[in-house]
């Protein structure tokens, strides 16, 4: 078949905020065969009745279309949006990421992390603790330049994602 | 995260919440319920008790409760209803829920748990339901608010029945049934879900599409599925105006039965594994497919790469997750069968271009020679009994009686033979389980068959093998005096795992031998039911007769030939052209890589 070729999205996933919720879509995923890169969940509406899921997942076209199909089929599902294929859009992740040394390597760290915009959250006379948001590849490259100056210990939320312009979505 | 509450209701009088729960079912339509009891849910059986509005049919064993219910649900188009305890009641229903979803059957799982404090605690009898049965129904529910009982149960139904049918679980704490909820009343069938809302109206752009396609085939094929039965009997109807109205030939699937006239010469039989030559080469060369309410199941196409490659297709589902799973499509539909179908002969009707009637005419000659291969022809001959025979004469035998005759199946060979040689009519005739191939569905689906038309004949054509798996149902016959009959092709195999090593495996026939069989008249008088049994080809006839003709239940224990293979067969992983036709054709199988071997 001519569409082995693999590709990444990012779907939104707009769900009724219910015990359980979270389990059928994870369940679906694992169920099913398919991939989560990331995962972020949280209750978005005034109310608190509607959460939004973004979930980045990847495999051939045929099979982002069936994991669209199936998401949407879940009873609690508002609404399924496929960033990656709708158009232009934002992907933001926030990153905790603490770094333990001291000297020639706490400045170092300092300096790239002012380099990348990193905010230093948290000091002491041997830690930083920097607090950074960007796409995925942005955290992965100043991980990665961090793991030699100390890296200690890396949190991170996942990506949420909206698209760019008046376009929007809703329950 | 918060639950979603109920907004308060008007009315003030509450009830104890089992009595809601009747209330919910009542102003539901629901008149049967199959359930076994226990601690977790005696205020509903202590409800129960004190009404005549719902009946309870005693089961012995809840898994089926639920195949009794999919019986039940099948044979009438409504929802069955099913009451289990908490613990080991809800976990024995499990594979009747997953059955019930692989086949699209509408169920309503009522299951009780644990009071609302001790869950999470390991308490007597818990189990996590909710958790368990979530990828085994098509929704569930913990009911933790008596506000929310009502409105649950009612939602609960809706979703069972509506869009693609399925089976949905209420899970209910003790304490949820005992203490007093208010009762809210069915929203009004307009008022859309918040989330939930399947599309049942057919884009009519994608309806022009498939008509232009439909009416320039040379070759076209209907293949039709449990989506067609699913969408109700008037759906059925239109599938064979349609059919007519474009002179087309038409292939059902295995749970498609009954969905085209088997008697209609527009008829190919149905297709598949061990569906007939003329409606798998109907498939492999059409040129236009019209799918309509069948899910591409891998017992249907065989090797994907290979499967009717130089067609266009158009598929009408109901759920677009059906749509382009399998195999891509050119024109694909979402919407209800009937109206699909309804949709498509009115435009078919305002179009105004000729069909090819040459083109049409030359088809219908390829078809009318694959048919004269006469591929489920069978040599009845000494005293042993084909089970293909058994199951012809068991067809000609009930029609001649003209009764209203439905069918259930167990699964195995005798399913596969019943397929062929039994022909459906109409919809709603044939019980079988599908998706899941449980052993053990036949007799409880014939039970909830026999319920709801109490003057039907209602047959299971089973396997000796796979009626031990619900043997103890027959205790249920004798309760409500059920004139079930148990039609057993006794090859003394699990025929079909025989036959799959015999051809797949060297004769290596590990496991598949029926020993130590119950002697299956003793069985049936123990159980207060008839016993018969048929062991040569000069008692068949007078079986199925003695059979019909009592008033009770009974089982007929047909000896049949014990090395029978069941043909035509499609080897997994071969494809629609590759069929073995017979026995003198099995070398073929030997064939089979060990890439088709790893299919089931
Ligand atoms: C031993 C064994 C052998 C088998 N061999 C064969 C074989 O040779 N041939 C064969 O065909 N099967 C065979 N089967 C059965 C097979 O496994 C599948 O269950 C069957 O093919 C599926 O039938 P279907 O495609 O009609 O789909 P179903 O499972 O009936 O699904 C119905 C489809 O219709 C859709 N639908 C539901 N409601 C509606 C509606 N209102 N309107 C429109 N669409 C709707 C659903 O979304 C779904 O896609 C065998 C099973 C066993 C156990
Ligand atoms: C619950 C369950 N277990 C195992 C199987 C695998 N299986 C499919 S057919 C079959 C043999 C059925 O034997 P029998 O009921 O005698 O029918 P026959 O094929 O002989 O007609 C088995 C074991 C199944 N389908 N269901
Ligand atoms: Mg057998």
């Amino acid at each position: 078949m001519s569409d082995m070729n693999q590709r990444s999205a990012t779907i939104a996933v707009l769900v009724e905020n219910e015990a359980g919720v979270l389990a059928r879509v994870i369940g679906l995923f694992s169920g099913r065969g398919y991939n989560i890169d990331s995962l972020t969940v949280a209750p978005v509406d005034e109310t608190g009745r509607i959460s939004r899921i973004t979930v980045v997942t990847s495999g051939t076209e045929m099979v982002i279309e069936q994991i669209k199909a199936q998401l949407d089929r879940l009873v609690p599902v508002h609404q399924v949006s496929d960033l990656t294929l709708e158009g232009p859009h934002l992907m933001r992740e926030l990153a905790l990421i603490k770094v333990v040394g001291q000297g020639d390597h706490r400045v170092e760290a300092l300096r790239l992390a002012d380099a990348f915009r990193a905010r230093v959250v948290d000091a002491t006379t041997e830690s930083f603790v920097f607090e950074m948001t960007g796409n995925a590849e942005k955290i992965d490259a100043f991980c990665a330049l961090m793991r030699p100056l100390g890296l200690a210990e890396i949190c991170r939320t996942g990506a949420v994602a909206i698209a760019r312009g008046t376009r929007h979505i809703a329950a | 995260m918060s639950a979603i509450t109920t907004p308060a209701p008007a009315t003030t009088d509450l009830r104890p919440g089992a009595e809601v729960i009747l209330r919910a079912l009542k102003e539901q339509g629901v008149e049967v319920i199959f359930g076994y009891p226990g601690g977790s849910v005696l205020p509903i059986y202590d409800a129960l008790f004190q009404q005549n509005a719902i009946r309870h049919i005693l089961v012995r064993h809840e898994q089926a409760a639920v195949h009794a219910a999919e019986g039940y649900a099948r044979s009438t188009g409504k929802v069955g209803v099913v009451l289990v305890t908490s613990g080991p009641g809800a976990t024995n229903a499990v594979t009747g829920l997953v059955d019930a979803l692989m086949d699209s059957i509408p169920i309503i799982c009522l299951t009780g748990q644990v009071p609302t404090h001790l869950i999470g605690n390991d308490a007597f009898q818990e189990a996590d339901t909710t958790g368990i049965t979530r990828p085994a129904t098509k929704h569930n529910y913990l009911v933790k608010k008596s506000e929310d009982l009502a409105r649950v149960v009612h939602e609960a139904f809706h979703v069972a029945k509506s869009g693609r049918p399925g089976p949905v679980v209420i899970d209910l704490p003790k304490d949820i049934l005992i203490k007093p909820a208010p009762y809210t009343d069915a929203p009004p069938p307009s008022t859309p879900h918040r989330s939930y809302r399947p599309q049942v109206e057919p884009d009519a752009a994608r309806i022009q599409e498939a008509v232009k396609l439909l009416k320039g085939a040379k070759r076209p094929v209907i293949y039709a599925g449990g989506g067609v039965i699913n969408a109700g009997p008037e759906a059925s109807r239109l599938l064979g105006e349609f059919t007519h109205m474009a002179n087309m030939p038409c292939t059902n699937t295995l749970m498609g039965l009954g969905a085209f006239p088997a008697s209609d010469p527009h008829f190919l039989g149905m297709l598949g594994m061990h569906g007939t030559v003329e409606a798998n080469l109907a498939m492999h060369g059409c040129d236009v497919m019209l799918n309509i309410g069948a899910r591409f199941d891998d017992r249907v196409t065989g090797r994907l790469d290979a499967f009717s490659p130089g067609s266009k297709k158009i598929h009408a589902d109901i759920d677009p997750s059906s749509i382009n799973k399998n195999v891509k499509v050119d024109v694909a539909i979402v919407g209800d069968a009937g109206r699909v179908l309804a949709a498509l002969i009115e435009a078919w009707k305002a179009d105004s271009t000729q069909q090819d009637k040459k083109a049409l005419a030359g088809w219908w000659q390829r078809i009318n020679e694959w048919r004269a291969t006469n591929c489920l022809a069978y040599k009845q001959q000494g005293p042993i009994i084909k089970p293909q025979h058994a199951v012809k004469r068991l067809f000609e035998i009930t029609r001649e009686t003209g009764r209203d005759t439905i069918i259930s199946t167990e699964v195995g060979q005798h399913q596969m033979w019943a397929a062929q040689y039994f022909g459906f009519d109409k919809p709603n005739h044939w019980l079988t389980s599908g998706g899941l191939g449980t052993m053990g569905y036949g007799l409880p689906a014939a039970m909830g068959a026999q319920i709801a038309h109490p003057d039907a004949l209602c047959i299971d054509i089973a396997g000796e093998a796979s009626i031990l798996m619900n043997i103890q149902e027959m205790g249920t016959l004798a309760q409500y005096r059920l004139p079930v009959k148990v039609f057993i092709l006794n090859n003394e195999y699990m025929g079909m795992v025989r036959q799959w090593q015999e051809l797949l495996h060297g004769g290596r026939y590990s496991e598949s031998y029926s020993a130590a069989l119950p002697d299956f008249v003793k069985l049936a008088e123990s159980f207060h039911a008839k016993g018969l049994r048929a062991e040569n080809a000069d008692q068949l006839d007078d079986v199925i007769r003695e059979m019909i003709a009592h008033p009770g239940p009974v089982i007929a224990d047909i000896m049949v030939a014990k090395d029978e293979n069941c043909f035509p067969m499609i080897p997994s992983g071969a494809a629609h052209n590759d069929m073995i036709l017979g026995p003198d054709q099995e070398g073929n199988a030997r064939s089979v890589t060990d890439e088709g071997k790893v299919l089931v």
